[in-house]
C-alpha cells in the first residue's frame, strides 16, 4: 500500500511541478490535469470512491477543460512559449513563502488521529443524507454562490441590445 | 455438464483454487486474477470492434440500399482485418510544428478513456469488472476524459480545422454530458444505488415491464440524444463534420494513429449501448436468468447489439445538425425536461405508492411531460418558422 502511495504521489507532486514551471500554457493546463487524476488515485486508494469520481468530473471534466478553453480562447492559439515570471514574482514568491511556512507549521504541529476507520457500506447514502442534514446550510450557501457567478457571467456575456 | 451448475460468479473463485493448487502464493491470486480478468477486457474489447466496424457498415448499406462490405471474406466479414491491416502499412505522419508528446498522448487517452468505461459494466449478475459502489459517477468521470483526448488533438495538430474541431468537442460534449447525467440519475432515483450491477438488478419487476425504459420511457430518450453527442454519431457528429472543418480533430492523424481513433469512436459506441442497456433495459435480466445465470451474458450482448443498431440506423438516416440547434437543443429542451423529470419522480418516489402504481405513475408522469415538451417545441418551432418567413418577404414598393 505504501509503495502505490508513494508512486502516486511523488507523480503528483511531479505534475504539480511542471504545472509551475511549464512555459507553454497548454501544458501547464495539462500537467494541472494529471496533478488532478493523481489526486482522484490518492482518494480511491483511501476508499474514497464517491470523492475519487468527483475529483475526476469536477476538476478535469469541468475547471480544467474549462481553464483550457479559456486559454485557446484568449492567447494566440499557436502560440508556444511564454516566461513563467513577470515583474511580480517576487511578491508572489514572498506570499507562497509564507503561506508554505504556515501550512508546514501547521501539519507538523496538528496531531493527527490515524486510527484506521472501517469504511462503512453506505458512503453515498450518508454523504447524501450529509448534504441535506447536518450540513445543509454550507451545501445551500455554496449552490447559492454558483448559481450567483453563473448569472454573473451570462449577465457579462450576453448582447446587449440597444 | 449441467448448465444450472454454471454459475459465473463461481468461475473466478474455481480459478483462484486452481492457482492455489498449482502452488501460487495466496497474496499473488487475487493480482492474477485481476490482471487476467483486465486482459480479457481488453481482448474482448479490441476483437469486438472488429465485428462491430462490419455491423454498423453492414446496416448503413441496407439502409441506403447498398450492399456494403461484401469481397473480403464471407459477407465482407473480413473487410474490417483488411482495412486495419492496410492502416497498418500506412505512413506515420507528424505535422511540423505539432507538439509532440501532447499529439501522440492523444489517441492513446482516447481509447484509455472508453476501456476503463468497460470495468463497471456488468455482463451478467455480478461479472461484472470492478464492482464498484459509484459505478454511474464512474462512467460520467472518464466520459469527460474523453473530450480532453479530442482537446489534445486537436490543439496539438497545429492545424487549424483541427483546432476548430476542438472547440466543438468541448462546447458538444461538455454540454451533453450534463442531459447525460441527469438522464442516469433518473433510474438511480428509482434504484438507490449507483452500483451497476444492482441497478440492473433493481429493474426485476413487473416481468420485464419493470426495465426503466417501459417505466420512465423520457429518461431513456434524453438519455439517447446524450447518447449520440457523446458518441459524436450522427446527427451530432459536428467535431468531425467533412463539409465545414474538413475532418474535425484527428484530420492530422494518419496510420495507425488514426486508427486508435477509429477504434474509440466504435468502442465509445458499444461501450454507451451497453451502459443504456444496463441502466434502462434490465442489463442481463431475461426469462430463466434465475435458474441459469450464463444466460445473462447472452441476453446482455443482444440487447447491447440492439441498441448499437438502433444507433446505427439514426447515423444512416439522419442529416447532421448546425451548431447552434446543437446548443440549444441541448441547453434548452434536454436539460430543463430532464430537470423537471428528476424532481417530478423524486416526489413520486417519495409518495412511496404500493408496486404497480408506482409504475404507472411514474409512467404516466413521462409521457405526460414528453408529449408536454414536444408540443412546447413544436410551437416554438412554427413561431421561428413564421418569423424568419416575415423576415424573408420582400417588402413591396409603394407607389
Amino acid at each position: 500500500m505504501a509503495i502505490v502511495f508513494i508512486v502516486i504521489a511523488s507523480i503528483t507532486v511531479l505534475m504539480a511541478i511542471g504545472t509551475v514551471t511549464a512555459r507553454n500554457l497548454f501544458h501547464a493546463a495539462l500537467f494541472l490535469v494529471g496533478a488532478f487524476f493523481g489526486v482522484a488515485a490518492l482518494y480511491a486508494t483511501l476508499d474514497a470512491g464517491f470523492l475519487a469520481a468527483a475529483q475526476i468530473i469536477i476538476y478535469i471534466g469541468a475547471i480544467a477543460t474549462l481553464i483550457i478553453f479559456a486559454i485557446m480562447l484568449s492567447r494566440s492559439m499557436m502560440g508556444r512559449e511564454a516566461g513563467a515570471l513577470n515583474r511580480q514574482w517576487i511578491y508572489a514568491a514572498i506570499g507562497a513563502s509564507l503561506l508554505f511556512v504556515a501550512l508546514a507549521a501547521l501539519v507538523l504541529t496538528t496531531t493527527f488521529n490515524t486510527t484506521l476507520l472501517p469504511v462503512p457500506d453506505n458512503v453515498i447514502y450518508q454523504i447524501g443524507a450529509g448534504f441535506v442534514g447536518t450540513y445543509v446550510i454550507p451545501f445551500e450557501v455554496a449552490s447559492i454562490l454558483l448559481v450567483a457567478a453563473l448569472v454573473g457571467a451570462i449577465m457579462l456575456a450576453r448582447e446587449r441590445h440597444r | 455438464m449441467d448448465l444450472s451448475q454454471l454459475d459465473l460468479r463461481n468461475l473466478g473463485l474455481l480459478f483462484n483454487q486452481l492457482l492455489t493448487s498449482f502452488g501460487v502464493p495466496p497474496a499473488v491470486v487475487p493480482i492474477i486474477g485481476s490482471l487476467l480478468g483486465a486482459l480479457l477486457l481488453l481482448i474482448f474489447a479490441l476483437t469486438l470492434v472488429l465485428g462491430l466496424v462490419w455491423f454498423e457498415r453492414k446496416i448503413a448499406a441496407r439502409i441506403q440500399d447498398r450492399f456494403g462490405p461484401n469481397r473480403v471474406g464471407p459477407f465482407g466479414l473480413l473487410q474490417t482485418i483488411a482495412d486495419a491491416l492496410k492502416l497498418l502499412t500506412k505512413e506515420d505522419i507528424t505535422p511540423t510544428n505539432a507538439d509532440r508528446v501532447t499529439y501522440n498522448l492523444a489517441p492513446a487517452l482516447a481509447v484509455f478513456h472508453v476501456i476503463m468505461a468497460l470495468a463497471v459494466i456488468p455482463f451478467a449478475n455480478n461479472v461484472i469488472g470492478a464492482n464498484i459502489n459509484v459505478g454511474v459517477m464512474y462512467i460520467i468521470a472518464f466520459g469527460s476524459i474523453g473530450s480532453m483526448a479530442a482537446l489534445m488533438a486537436g490543439w496539438s495538430s497545429n492545424n487549424k480545422y483541427a483546432l476548430l474541431g476542438g472547440f466543438r468537442v468541448v462546447a458538444q460534449l461538455l454540454s451533453y454530458e450534463i442531459p447525460l447525467g441527469l438522464a442516469m440519475m433518473i433510474p438511480v432515483l428509482a434504484a438507490g444505488t449507483m452500483n451497476m450491477n444492482e441497478l440492473a438488478e433493481a429493474q426485476y419487476r413487473y416481468a420485464g415491464f419493470g426495465w426503466y425504459i417501459f417505466v420512465m420511457p423520457t429518461a431513456f430518450f434524453i438519455f439517447l440524444v446524450a447518447t449520440l453527442a457523446e458518441g459524436e454519431r450522427a446527427p451530432f457528429d459536428l467535431l468531425e463534420a467533412e463539409s465545414e472543418i474538413v475532418a474535425g480533430f484527428n484530420i492530422e492523424y494518419s496510420g495507425m494513429k488514426f486508427a486508435w481513433f477509429f477504434l474509440a469512436f466504435f468502442l465509445n459506441s458499444w461501450v454507451l449501448a451497453a451502459i443504456a442497456t444496463t441502466v434502462f433495459l434490465g442489463g442481463w435480466q431475461g426469462p430463466f436468468v434465475d435458474q441459469i445465470p450464463a444466460l445473462g451474458v447472452i441476453y446482455f450482448l443482444t440487447k447491447t447489439l440492439v441498441v448499437f443498431w438502433l444507433l446505427a440506423w439514426i447515423r444512416a438516416t439522419f442529416p447532421r445538425l448546425r451548431i447552434d440547434q446543437m446548443m440549444s437543443y441541448c441547453w434548452k429542451f434536454l436539460v430543463p425536461l430532464a430537470l423537471v423529470l428528476f424532481m417530478v419522480t423524486a416526489v413520486v418516489l417519495k409518495l412511496n405508492l404500493p408496486h404497480p402504481l408506482e409504475g404507472i405513475v411514474l409512467l404516466a408522469a413521462n409521457v405526460v411531460l414528453l408529449l408536454g415538451a414536444w408540443w412546447l417545441l413544436g410551437r416554438e418551432q412554427r413561431k421561428q418558422i413564421g418569423a424568419s418567413k416575415r423576415a424573408f418577404t420582400p417588402e413591396i414598393p409603394r407607389l
